[in-house]
């Protein structure tokens, strides 16, 4: 690289002087100056891609409490570092501003949606599942017994962890619920 | 592949390069066809005819590996008397009742079978409900009894065995039939036929790759089959190079399945109860299947699952709570759910990181099922369509439903991302990988396994002494609290699923599980991934640092097995079949068997081991039987039990077809599972209204129905709009003009989309007349946060569904096409009323 002020180390002089724009000659100071944000992070998790299934690992920095970047992670026998665009978009999948973050309510016959804290909620939806359930409590069905409740269903995605599904078949069994689905069936 | 899956091609582009001939089949030009060998566009609806022709050109020309087919398959077993084929009677298996549209299997079970046949009397006995007993939801994963060592004819020559029987079903599926339904040329199918026959035996392994669109069809798990047949055919299974690899579409949707959100599965595909045929643990276990082969040790993994959650409550007294599990009647799938929530008799459901009212067929029907809950809870990233059809749903705008009328009441919880939490995918190789927590979710985001604990522990506080509460009041649910949020630990879940024996300690292998209730399993094929008391599944030993089959990489279900049957992938005296496809073989020496992976057979089995009289599990298998969850431990070419729709795979035609299935006399499944209701109509049979082939794909830049991808901003960009591709001829044929719009019309619906014309869609030539195939990704919607909307193209679907797993055939219907944008409000609902009625 050329040696004086800063006119001279100016990319466009150098390239005029015949330098391979192509190569050194495209660097300038502040291009010099850039660290990647990877290089930044306070921590980084290995993670896994959340789209496909094909599992490639994912590195997934953060900085300041925030997902500053996420990337193929190159130690992965299955992915070797790479990631397809839905991967390499899956910072802006937790980052976007569309994102909720509010539980959210709507009455029967409501128009709008109205905000309920999140413990509200919880035991909202408790009394519902005890009170559906009981009211819909089946002991036998064609003179057998079943102890169920058609009354209760689910449709899970099939993004959800395996100890997610777990808890999930665990609970809704104990309380009788069957039409417990996936879109595995999907 | 490298369409939905494009890091994963690039393996079958490193083959390439060493190589390896690709194949691409599949009714629309996608990324794959452009960097295939070969690309040979098919009739969707028609893969049965093609995989037939594939296995009549090698049976009838002598091509299959005969050492590895005598040795490792049925191909030899006698079938019983009773048994008739769709040959002898047109189209139709033995078994079928007209009335019920349902099958009784037990003509199909191997000679000399009486154990099944006694078993299915005793179904019958339940009146109407053997039919549904014929079902594969009352075998798990397994099919039902046979013995391990049914007569048999090592010659292949007896007309009852099943190489004859096969034989003879398949001689009618020839090239010309290949040409005729599903439009390949002969000359394309010589191709592929001389391409996949030469590169198997035993240096060679031919790899058959679907995605999940293969199971949605109306035959869908005989596509499956079909593909099973050929693979066993060849030596094809069990070996590296070799298989039948599903390309499953979802994070962790091999995993929903081990550990299933599904109504008729506990985990480890153990069989949900059925009322009618499982009244105690000693009924259940003996109507569940055979006592040979792994299933024989099924009361191990019932009796610690059932440990694994009533704990010290589950004793040998009460049958460990057995009593516990509700029963199932039947179907209790996901569209049966539906149906029942527009009858109003399912009041309340949870929807999951999902959205049906984009992703499931039939929309419409799935958003009036939502307009007539008592309670719905949704829980996603993003407020999708499921959670808000009340605003903004199209049935608003045609006048179907108004806000002010649904009583539904809403509850949106946002949920944690991926990175917001830690726990296991299981990948579509069966590979289990730990993700780490990167950071907190923001605001009142929460995990779904936070949702489900608390909510566990909220419904336990409000319920009493009654008797029906028992199973929930005693219930283990006692979970390490981790952080602020109280998160429940999901490494003591996943310990948990892995098990512990007596002394309390994590279980290393399955074959620890004990009977007497002394061990507890949450998941017995899961194992071992908390072997050693180490979370075997965060393992991230560099693959550069490993062999090329990296065992240390994240943990694989069974015992870390990353080839299933590999026993297979050597010659019955446990040689290798060639050195060039070594992988498991016998150590005379040591005694045991070894290789380049967990060999997926009792170590210390020798190959000239022959089971004694009376032997059960996996005793009664012989040193040459790689398929230890076989009750015969062989692959099954023909299937006598486990399916409803008969024992060999048979071309029907899709429910809604233009075209006429000229192999038999019968059009469609004739067991295949259909909903005749207003919200659910079809298009009229033979209908000259709806002439085109319809059918779904995918795109890479977008996730399913777009809850994951409409609201990001790059993939947004990069594919903006809902589309529709046709050929120039099409375009011609009814007036449309490239980037102009089309409405396509179904009996549910009519949508709208952009007009890509493209050379890429070829017309087919099909019964001497060219067939037009309309191809439209389903990613779009009307909200979902998307920066992107667009008609939902799963609501032109009618639900049809496959009648062993009761998975809809959204890949093949028909459909009319017009130029020019929909008709809005009620002008909509009367064009589809023209069209299903004119």
């Amino acid at each position: 690289m050329a040696d004086g002020g800063w006119i001279s180390r100016w990319p466009v002089i150098r390239q005029l002087k015949g330098e391979d724009g192509r190569r050194d000659a495209a660097r300038s100071a502040r291009t010099d100056a850039l660290r990647p944000r990877t290089e930044e992070a306070d921590t980084v998790a290995r993670s896994v891609c959340p789209y496909c299934a094909v599992g490639c690992g994912q590195l997934v920095y953060v900085k300041d409490g925030k997902v500053s970047q996420i990337e193929g992670d190159p130690d992965s026998p299955i992915s070797r570092g790479r990631l397809c665009p839905k991967g390499s978009a899956s910072k802006q999948l937790v980052t976007h501003p569309g994102r909720q973050t509010q539980v959210l309510y709507r009455r029967p016959y409501g128009t709008e949606w109205e905000r309920l804290d999140l413990e509200t909620a919880m035991d909202m939806i408790a009394d519902r599942v005890v009170r559906t359930r009981r009211e819909t409590w089946q002991e036998t069905h064609e003179g057998k017994e079943v102890r169920r409740t058609l009354g209760i269903a689910s449709l899970g995605g099939a993004t959800l962890d395996n100890e997610e599904n777990y808890l999930m078949k665990k609970l809704y069994t104990a309380l009788g619920a069957i039409q417990v689905e996936n879109q595995a069936r999907i | 592949m490298a369409e939905c899956h494009p890091v994963g091609f690039q393996w079958v582009m490193e083959a390439r390069l060493r190589g390896a001939k690709v194949f691409h089949i599949d009714p629309r030009f996608s990324r794959t066809s452009a960097v295939a060998d070969r690309y040979l566009p098919i009739r969707a609806g028609s893969d049965i005819v093609l995989l037939g022709a594939l296995i009549n050109h090698v049976l009838s020309n002598e091509l299959y590996f005969r050492e590895y087919v005598l040795a490792y398959t049925n191909a030899a077993t006698l079938v019983s008397k009773r048994f008739q084929d769709t040959e002898d009677l047109d189209g139709l298996f033995s078994g079928f009742d007209p009335e019920s549209h349902r099958y009784d299997p037990s003509s199909w079970a191997y000679e000399g079978d009486e154990e099944s046949e006694a078993e299915t009397d005793e179904m019958r006995e339940g009146g109407g409900q053997h039919a549904e007993a014929a079902g594969s939801d009352s075998y798990g994963a397994r099919g039902a009894g046979a013995s391990a060592r049914p007569p048999s004819d090592p010659t292949l020559r007896h007309p009852r065995c099943v190489l004859q029987i096969l034989k003879r079903h398949f001689a009618r599926y020839t090239p010309e039939m290949v040409a005729e339904l599903c439009g390949i040329p002969p000359e394309d199918f010589a191709e592929l036929a001389e391409a996949i026959t030469a590169n198997s035996g035993r240096e060679r392994t031919t790899a058959w790759v679907y995605s999940v669109g293969w199971t949605q069809h109306s035959v869908g798990a005989q596509y499956i089959r079909a593909s099973a047949i050929l693979q066993l055919l060849l030596g094809n299974m069990g070996r590296p190079g070799g298989g039948i690899m599903a390309l499953r579409g979802h994070a962790s949707i091999q995993g929903s399945t081990d550990i299933p959100t599904l109504f008729n599965l506990l985990p480890g595909y153990i069989a949900m109860p059925h009322a009618h045929r499982h009244e105690d643990l000693a009924h259940y276990l003996e109507m569940e299947g055979a006592d040979t082969g792994y299933w024989g040790n099924r009361r191990s993994y019932l009796v610690s699952l059932l440990k694994s959650w009533w704990g010290d409550a589950a004793t040998e007294d009460n049958d460990f709570c057995f009593g516990y599990l509700p029963r199932l009647t039947g179907d209790h799938g996901h569209y049966a759910t539906v149906m029942g929530q527009i009858d109003g008799t399912v009041k309340g459901y949870f929807v999951i990181g999902e959205n049906p009212a984009v992703g499931s067929a039939n929309g419409k029907a799935q958003r009036l099922g939502l307009a007539n809950l008592e309670w719905l809870v949704v829980r996603d990233l993003t407020l999708v369509e499921t959670a808000t059809f009340w605003k903004d749903g199209p049935e608003l705008e045609t006048g179907e439903l108004r806000t002010g009328d649904i009583a539904t009441e809403v509850f949106f919880l946002p949920a944690a991302s991926h990175v917001e939490k830690e726990g296991t995918f299981t990948n579509t190789q069966r590979l289990l990988q730990w993700r780490e927590k990167a950071l907190d979710p923001p605001g009142e985001c929460r995990s779904d396994l936070w949702f489900y604990y608390h909510l566990g522990k909220r419904i336990r506080r409000r319920l009493g002494d009654d008797e029906i509460d028992r199973p929930a009041i005693e219930l283990t649910w006692d979970y390490p609290e981790e952080g602020e949020h109280r998160e429940p630990s999901a490494e003591a879940v996943l310990r948990e699923i892995n098990g512990t024996g007596p002394d309390g300690r994590a279980l290393s292998s399955y074959r620890e599980l004990a009977p007497d209730g002394s061990t507890r399993c949450g998941c017995w094929i899961y194992c071992g991934v908390y072997a050693d008391e180490v979370n075997q599944a965060a393992r991230r030993e560099p693959g550069s640092r490993q062999s090329w089959v990296a065992p240390e990489w994240g943990w694989a279900w069974p015992a870390n097995r990353r080839i299933l049957y590999n026993r297979a992938s050597a010659d019955p005296e446990g040689r290798p079949w060639s050195e060039r496809k070594a992988y498991i073989w016998w150590d005379a020496e040591k005694g045991e068997w070894t290789g380049h992976d967990v060999p997926d057979f009792d170590l210390r089995k020798p190959p000239d081991y022959e089971p004694p009289d009376g032997a059960r599990a996996e005793a009664a298998l012989a040193g040459t039987d790689p398929f230890i969850m076989q009750s015969d431990g062989k692959g099954w070419l023909y299937v006598p039990s486990g399916l409803s729709d008969g024992p060999l795979p048979t071309h029907y035609e899709p429910h809604e077809s233009p075209v006429l299935n000229t192999l038999y006399a019968r059009q469609s499944n004739p067991a295949r599972r259909t909903y005749d209701r207003p919200e659910n109509p079809y298009n009229p049979p033979g209908s000259a209204r709806f002439p085109y082939v319809f059918t779904t794909s995918r795109l890479t830049e977008h996730h399913t129905a777009g809850a994951m991808s409409r609201s990001l901003a790059y993939l947004a960009e990069l594919q903006p709009e809902l589309f529709c591709e046709v050929s120039p001829q099409l375009a011609a044929e009814v007036g449309l003009v490239n980037g102009g719009w089309a409405t396509i019309v179904t009996s549910r619906t009519a949508i709208e989309a952009r007009v890509l014309v493209t050379d890429r869609v070829r017309p087919l030539r099909v019964q001497r007349q060219i067939i037009h195939q309309v191809v439209m990704p389903y990613h779009w919607g009307y909200g979902g946060g998307g920066l992107v909307t667009g008609d939902i193209v799963n609501d032109l679907l009618p639900v049809v569904l496959d009648p062993n797993v009761y998975i809809q055939e959204s890949k093949a219907c028909t459909c009319a096409v017009l130029p020019g944008r929909r008709p809005r409000g009620q002008a909509l609902l009367d064009l589809i009323e023209e069209y299903r009625h004119g």
